[in-house]
């Protein structure tokens, strides 16, 4: 949501799996085992990944529906206003308010408003622009955005511990583990 | 569909080729993906790019003398005040709807086969859109006060007229051009990220990092993300429907002969889809062998495209036949002169045309081997191409050319300045397209990465 603080220590335990289904089931154990702040990262959308997770619903239909109806009411209104209440025009005596006429810019308001709306609430609610993260400190993450899986357990999180979380994260069979800096 | 069958022992071949050649798994189709912005500038590619970049100079030059001289080196005259100019507005703007019906309706639809073909086709729609929105422009006569269609407030308290069909016509193709430049974008920020984590170079690097915003992919990313391209698309749908329907209305809004009809917005947008089709199949055909990408842009995609050009043509098809049978049946002296005039008048050579490339070369896409050889389906929808221009000069310039009172009739042409702006603009759109496909990856990476993962069976958890 904000630029990332940077608290003293380590930012967390990574572990490193080679396909999404082992990703969802690390996922689904480390939820099961009472962690809290715990992040999963795929190359891809992973189907089943946020239940695992046990993440939210998103926001952002809530986002699009208002700038949609934002952008139609909006557009409605600017039309109206300006053809009644600014600067009414008669042309061969048809109403100031002929409404059907305003349908097509209404129409196309109301997609234009909630289109950006949805763009820009996707990206602000994921927390974007972000140009540090720590994850990016292993080097191994940047195959994130190729073939590989990761599954982060935080620091902040209350049953975090240096040795026992790594244990945990063994526990799950990855192909690698490793402490990443803050 | 599945290649091999265990009982039998012998493999079959497959009906169709698949959506993606066996074998790849999401690092190797990632890097199949990517292999043209990470390799070598190839030699065609610049005598291409150049080609292209010679033509818009020659846009640049035609632009340049129209704004010294005037709308007056067109050919356009009283009555017809639309040429060229609008013609070639229609004609672009179709051509970016078939971006929007794959990547959005297919995508609505879960066609597997969009995958490998929606990014490319929606950079072709910006670039359609670009050219498209250029030509009203030009045609203002006093181009540099475009911006007097925007509603702003003024010194002059003057608003435009929403009422007209014109201004909804602006509200139609900027929401469109919008819309679609963002589709494209979010499309595009997880494949910016891929490449951010991959160039070698710091400047691209840094330019990677800046257009992706920091992405991770983390299952918080996806999710909202996911949430959003879906919902995009939904509004994306009506959006592109609703686009040529009002580009109609600009016609059928009006009491021409040939123009007032309610059969317009239908056929436009089946005629819109038709023509951008054939643009995609005329661009991708020769940049899949070019750039070696026949693995994920296999015959099956040939094969559909070639398909929902059928079906479409054969909607077009209608259109003509009901817009001469309602003339006909109309009774309306007008109505009944405007048909008999475009099949027997003096432009019944480009009537003929438009039958001959919209109508009857399209049949050929019935039998097999034109829906999957590239040569051929190329060459039926380079046919298609022109006659879709052909369709939109004869709506606009045979209507306006003689219509109520003979006193006021006139011939129409295009001059050379009208030829240079069109084959300018075909210059603008093709330098965008081999930019495009140098340094942004014309595949969509992440869709790729998750249909091969499928395809192995991966994701299976429970």
């Amino acid at each position: 949501m904000s630029a990332y603080e940077h608290p003293d220590g380590p930012f967390g335990l990574v572990a490193e799996f080679t396909n999404d289904g082992d990703l969802t089931r690390a996922a689904r154990r480390t939820r099961e085992a009472g962690y809290t702040r715990v992040e999963a990262y795929s190359p891809f959308p992973v189907n089943g990944l946020d239940e695992a997770l046990d993440l939210p619903r998103s926001r952002v239909p809530l986002v699009v529906l208002l700038g949609g109806i934002f952008g139609g009411l909006g557009g409605f209104f600017l039309q109206y206003w300006s053809q009644v209440i600014r600067y009414p025009m008669n042309i061969a005596g048809r109403p100031f308010n002929s409404w059907p006429a305003f349908i097509v810019p209404t129409f196309e308001c109301t997609i234009l408003g909630a289109a950006i709306c949805g763009v820009v609430g996707m990206i602000l609610l994921n927390g974007l622009p972000q140009p540090y993260h720590p994850m990016f400190n292993w080097d191994r993450f940047l195959r994130a955005s190729r073939d590989r899986f990761f599954l982060a357990i935080e620091a902040e999180d209350p049953k975090y511990d240096r040795q026992g979380t790594e244990a945990f994260l063994r526990s799950l069979e990855p192909s690698e583990v490793t402490e990443v800096e803050s | 569909m599945n290649p091999s069958n265990p009982t039998a022992g012998t493999p079959t071949k497959p009906r169709l080729a698949a959506v993606v050649a066996p074998g790849y798994t999401p690092a190797t189709i990632t890097d199949q993906v990517n292999k043209v912005v990470f390799g070598t500038t190839p030699r065609w590619w610049l005598a291409a790019f150049g080609g292209s970049f010679v033509l818009l100079m020659m846009l640049l030059f035609a632009v340049t003398w129209l704004f010294v001289k005037g709308v007056g080196i067109w050919g356009i005259n009283i009555p017809v005040a639309w040429g060229f100019a609008i013609v070639n507005f229609v004609w672009w703007i179709g051509i970016g709807h078939a971006g929007t019906l794959i990547s959005a309706i297919l995508l609505l639809f879960r066609q597997e086969w969009r995958t490998s073909i929606n990014r490319f086709a929606e950079a072709m729609t910006l670039f359609a859109v670009a050219c498209a929105g250029l030509f009203p422009v030009l045609h203002l006569g006093r181009p540099w006060l475009f911006y007097w269609l925007l509603p702003y407030p003024n010194t002059m308290t003057l608003w435009p007229q929403f009422r007209s069909p014109l201004i909804w016509d602006v509200f139609a193709v900027s929401t469109y051009a919008t819309v679609s430049l963002l589709f494209w974008y979010v499309g595009l920020i997880p494949d910016l990220a891929t490449l951010r984590d991959r160039l070698k170079n710091v400047w691209l690097r840094r330019a990677a990092g800046l257009f992706s915003l920091g992405w991770r992919g983390s299952a918080r990313h996806w999710h909202n993300y996911e949430t959003l391209y879906l919902l995009l698309a939904g509004l994306a749908t009506p959006l592109v429907l609703s686009v040529h329907t009002v580009v109609s209305f600009d016609f059928a809004i009006s009491i021409v002969p040939g123009w007032h009809t309610t059969i317009f917005p239908p056929y436009f947008v089946a005629g819109a889809i038709y023509s951008g089709f054939a643009m995609v199949i005329t661009l991708l055909l020769p940049l899949r062998s070019l750039f070696g990408l026949k693995d994920m842009i296999t015959e099956r995609h040939l094969a559909a495209m070639a398909k929902v050009m059928l079906a479409t043509g054969l909607i077009v098809a209608y259109g003509y036949i009901i817009e001469a049978f309602v003339s006909w049946y109309s009774g309306v002296e007008f109505e009944m002169f405007m048909m008999k005039n475009r099949m027997t008048g003096p432009y019944q050579f480009q009537y003929a045309m438009l039958w001959l490339c919209n109508i009857l070369v399209p049949q050929l896409l019935w039998i097999r081997k034109f829906r999957t050889s590239p040569v051929l389906l190329w060459g039926v929808a380079m046919f298609i191409n022109v006659g879709m221009w052909l369709e939109r000069y004869v709506i606009v310039v045979v209507s306006l050319s003689r219509d109520f009172l003979p006193s006021s009739w006139d011939l129409y042409a295009g001059t050379r300045w009208d030829w240079a702006v069109f084959v300018g603009t075909i210059g603008l759109f093709l330098s965008l397209i081999f930019l495009f496909v140098r340094f942004l990856p014309m595949i969509s990476g992440f869709e790729m990465r998750h249909l091969v993962a499928h395809k192995r069976g991966a994701t299976e958890v429970e």
